[in-house]
């Protein structure tokens, strides 16, 4: 994904930003695309603009990272992935960069950051999601990160998600 | 804005035909930009197009899929997103919930088991509100809010396979 590269320096794309059409296009999406079998153009006719300029301007979106990207989110727990946790781990921080990029290789990490310790009740300050179908399946994950980082580990701990109270996804005020 | 009956979302494991399978699988990737996408998506899968749509409309019906169409990203769009997190006691869990809800600011929340129970994604139009956020949510609340904005991405690519 382009976005890392994008990261911390282009703010939209290199020649314009975000304008009204651009909001009012965001602003009729965030809810999800038109099931019609013309999305583009049923949008087009609600924002009073043609099709092609809502698909140039989407596109222009994801060129620049402002759409990661149109897609499915699942409910991952209708999936069967019942066990979502968020691994959390005390590295140092002179060692974190190069630990948070080989846990973000590990095939089953769906997102990895570095994140502020609040001393002392919260020592952590890497990051990791796993998902797994059992208990057994992310042990074995567990395992995995803390045999990747090691003695840099000094403690760690695993939130397990109990209830979704809210996925929407990002809104605009309209 | 969600009830709190939306909250309990699905939590048992979805019976999917073979085809429902691929068609979350394919839709995860990304979904083209042209006049007729959902044709597109439907020549792929072996499908016709009123059934790939009807498809997709059902199994969004079902909460198998919690949403479908453009992700946005508010860092990219000038704003600013973190994760959040606060520790409310137990009897008060399910009241403090509506009260954060309430704030469209809040892309997601999750209840998790640890002392600093409810996590949260904070999205926000411009870079100064999510701190904004933080003070609305802890006058709303009474509780500390911890924010926790990332300070490396090391990666980020969440896809299940069904």
């Amino acid at each position: 994904m382009s976005i890392s590269v994008l990261k911390h320096k282009m703010i939209n794309g290199p020649d314009r930003t975000i304008d009204d059409l651009d909001r009012n296009i965001i602003i009729a999406t965030q809810g999800g695309l038109p099931l019609v079998p013309k999305p583009y153009e049923a949008l087009a006719k609600q924002l009073n603009t043609t099709a092609d300029e809502v698909m140039s301007r989407m596109q222009w979106m994801v060129d620049f990272g402002v759409i990661r990207r149109i897609a499915a989110v699942p409910n991952h727990y209708a999936l069967g992935y019942k066990k979502n946790g968020m691994t959390v781990w005390d590295v140092p921080d002179e060692n974190i960069s190069d630990l948070g990029k080989k846990v973000g290789q590990l095939p089953f990490v769906s997102h990895c950051y570095h994140r502020p310790r609040y001393l002392p009740e919260w020592p952590y300050n890497l990051f990791a999601m796993v998902h797994g179908k059992s208990q057994d399946e992310v042990d074995q994950q567990i395992a995995e990160i803390k045999a990747v980082l090691g003695e840099h580990c000094k403690q760690h701990s695993v939130l397990f998600s109990k209830r979704i109270l809210k996925k929407t996804g990002l809104r605009l005020k309209t | 804005m969600p009830a709190l009956t939306n909250l309990s979302r699905r939590t048992e494991l979805a019976t999917l035909s073979d085809i429902d399978r691929a068609l979350i699988n394919r839709l995860q990737d990304g979904f083209p930009i042209c006049e007729q996408p959902y044709q597109i998506v439907a020549e792929e899968l072996g499908l016709d197009e009123p059934d790939l749509i009807e498809r997709i409309q059902q199994l969004l019906d079902d909460n198998v899929l919690t949403r479908f169409g453009p992700m946005y990203h508010a860092g990219q769009m000038g704003g600013a997103f973190s994760l959040a997190a606060m520790r409310i006691p137990c009897e008060r869990f399910d009241e403090m919930v509506k009260v954060v809800n309430q704030f469209p600011e809040i892309a997601h929340n999750y209840e998790r088991e640890h002392e600093l129970n409810m996590w949260f994604v904070i999205a926000t139009e411009t870079p100064e509100g999510v701190a904004d956020v933080i003070g609305q949510i802890e006058s709303a609340t009474g509780y500390r809010v911890y924010n926790m904005p990332k300070e490396e991405e090391f990666y980020v690519n969440l896809r299940f396979k069904a």
